[in-house]
């Protein structure tokens, strides 16, 4: 067996074989996601939620997704049909090969590469594209302006969420995601930098055009945005896309902040339990706060959206770069190796 | 297929040397594969340049020049420079791409009227493109190598150390000057920008935060005991920041005014 996988063809399988092993968990995530997220909503407004298809409500998801594949689609007779159809694969695919460079335990990676988040930076700073190209390709005036809000949204919270990973990097000193969670192993980095955790999880959002960042497809102003023409299959890859990119943003707070496959503590029963599970449990807690945020807050105005990333956020995590860096540099603690 | 047929050709006995045979072939596979990609991913960048310039429409353009960009960095990775390649993606791909698509979605651009100075303005990009086309001829009649170049082409970075950590070295220690001058540059080219653009025009009602979080009850709010059928005339003080001097301003209407 060792001998087949060494050889090219071998290979070959063994990173498709890998892949799938990847997708299909993240593609049943967004699915129950979309489940789970019904259900927390529900919970916090007193509502039953879907409680009809299947136990418990549980066979909801595919019973949507059948409905989608069903639909016919549409597309808008001023629209640019090939880049029309280009968006949505465009936000589908993104979302999925950001997975590629995820550690989900120690040595449990597709590919271990040296600059792994500076690759989820570049994956997740191309996901503007999904949004932008079927904004125009749509010819329609609210998809337009969804997406120039979008764009304009995205290219803003990137820049704080550069900083935050910056300062990561000081603490670790490597740009592999693996390190950086065997850097967490004494004290995960949610404490020492909590200020640089809560603008990273409120950038998150922004970045996945969650509510109370929403505005890109503001219902109440802009009925649904940039996929306003979209329908069937197509709508169905922006919203895999986009909860993909949920779970996504969430494995990158766990791995940055919360220790990715790492146990709390360092004592016997919690060891007992693999490190995925860990992973997918930390996952989980992101999401539900993704999902409690929803419930909670309004939606932002747009003037604010863009006061909250370049007035407070800039500064404040520009500060906490040189902050972490001057801590570090006095107290003699920068990492040395590479 | 030549590799397969040759690896079933060896008895399974001889594990060590088929082990060995096989790393070789794997070597050599990867340079087969490397070579491929170079030339596939070499091709689409010189089809997309090309489409940059012969697009008709501006927008497909500033899609082929962000293709351009991504085949540029799938070179990049080609070549061993991962980081050279996530920094393209990251600032090109997705900043500068970006602003770019955005101010060609929102022209008004008329195609006809585009089409129509072609031969009026014809001699003078042809002498621009000529003086362009001479600077280059001069540049690759000068081009020489640098005595160093062989010994950096055969080994780019330092042994044992990252890409990464060989770039931050070079930039931080012997360019360190140059590199915070470019960085000065950029940001005065960015106060530049805003200082063009900032106007602080009078009569423009805008939100002051601080203002409005350090806003209490008694500023904005005034209780007043009103006889009923008299009506009042509130005068409005500015500077009344006193409960007392609130109430004081306001004055019951004479009734036979209402």
């Amino acid at each position: 067996m060792d001998t087949f996988l060494a050889t090219p063809l071998g290979h070959v399988l063994f990173v498709v074989a890998a892949i799938f092993a990847i997708t299909v968990p993240v593609l049943l995530g967004v699915a129950y996601l979309t489940y789970f997220e019904r259900k927390v909503l529900a919970s916090i407004q007193l509502r039953q939620g879907p409680n009809v298809v299947g136990p418990f409500g549980l066979l909801q998801p595919i019973a949507d997704a059948v409905k989608l594949l069903m639909k016919e689609t549409v597309i808008p007779s001023g629209a640019n049909r090939g880049l029309f159809l280009f968006a949505p694969m465009l936000t589908f695919s993104l979302a999925l090969i950001a997975w590629a460079v995820i550690p989900f335990g120690p040595g449990l990676v597709l590919a271990d590469i040296n600059v792994g988040i500076l690759y989820l930076f570049a994956i997740s700073s191309l996901g503007v594209y999904g949004i932008i190209i079927a904004g125009w390709a749509s010819n329609s005036k609210y998809a337009f302006l969804g997406a120039l809000r979008s764009a304009a949204q995205m290219v803003s919270y990137e820049v704080s969420i550069g900083f935050v990973i910056i300062t990561i990097l000081l603490c670790v000193g490597s740009l592999n995601l693996s390190r950086i969670v065997e850097a967490q192993t004494n004290l995960w980095f949610v404490v020492p930098l909590f200020p640089m955790f809560v603008v990273f999880f409120i950038s998150a959002l922004a970045e996945t055009n969650r509510a109370p960042f929403d505005l890109p497809e503001g219902e109440s102003e802009i009925v649904a945005g940039f996929f306003v023409e979209y329908s069937s299959m197509a709508f169905a890859m922006f919203f895999l896309g986009e909860y993909a990119n949920m779970i996504l943003m969430s494995a990158m707070t766990t791995i940055l902040f919360l220790g990715g496959w790492l146990p709390p503590a360092n004592i016997a029963p919690l060891t007992w339990i693999p490190g995925p599970v860990w992973f997918a449990l930390k996952i989980a807690l992101c999401l539900f706060v993704f999902v409690w945020v929803r419930a909670t807050f309004p939606r932002y105005r747009y003037d604010q959206l863009m006061r909250l990333g370049w007035k407070v956020f800039l500064p404040l995590s520009l500060v906490w770069v040189v902050l972490t860096a001057g801590v570090l540099k006095l107290l003699g603690w920068l990492p040395t190796g590479s | 297929m030549v590799i397969a047929g040759r690896r079933r050709s060896r008895p399974a006995s001889r594990l060590t040397h088929h082990t060995a045979d096989l790393a070789a072939h794997r070597t050599l596979a990867a340079v087969v594969i490397v070579t491929l990609a170079f030339y596939a991913f070499a091709a689409v960048l010189i089809a997309a340049a090309a489409m940059v310039v012969l697009a008709r429409n501006p927008v497909h353009a500033v899609l082929f020049l962000i293709l351009t960009f991504f085949n540029a960095a799938a070179l990049f990775l080609l070549a061993g420079a991962e980081f050279l390649a996530m920094i393209l993606v990251i600032v090109y791909v997705g900043a500068v791409a970006v602003l770019f698509l955005f101010v060609v979605m929102m022209l008004d651009v008329n195609f006809a009227a585009l089409r129509e100075g072609f031969v009026r303005y014809l001699p003078i990009g042809a002498v621009v493109g000529i003086v362009l086309a001479v600077e280059l001829l001069f540049l690759a009649s000068v081009w020489s190598l640098s005595p160093e170049a062989p010994r950096l082409v055969a080994e780019p970075v330092p042994p044992g150390v990252d890409n990464t950590t060989a770039l931050g070295r070079v930039l931080y220690t012997e360019y360190f000057y140059l590199f915070q001058a470019s960085g000065v540059i950029l940001l005065v080219a960015m106060i530049g920008a805003i200082v063009l653009t900032l106007r602080d025009r009078p009569g423009v009602k805008r939100q002051d935060v601080a203002a409005q979080s350090a806003r209490r009850v008694q500023d904005t709010l005034a209780l007043v005991k009103v006889t009923p059928g008299s009506g009042m005339i509130v005068v409005p003080k500015p500077a009344a920041d006193c409960g007392d001097e609130r109430e004081q301003a306001v004055e019951p209407m004479p009734p036979g005014r209402h």
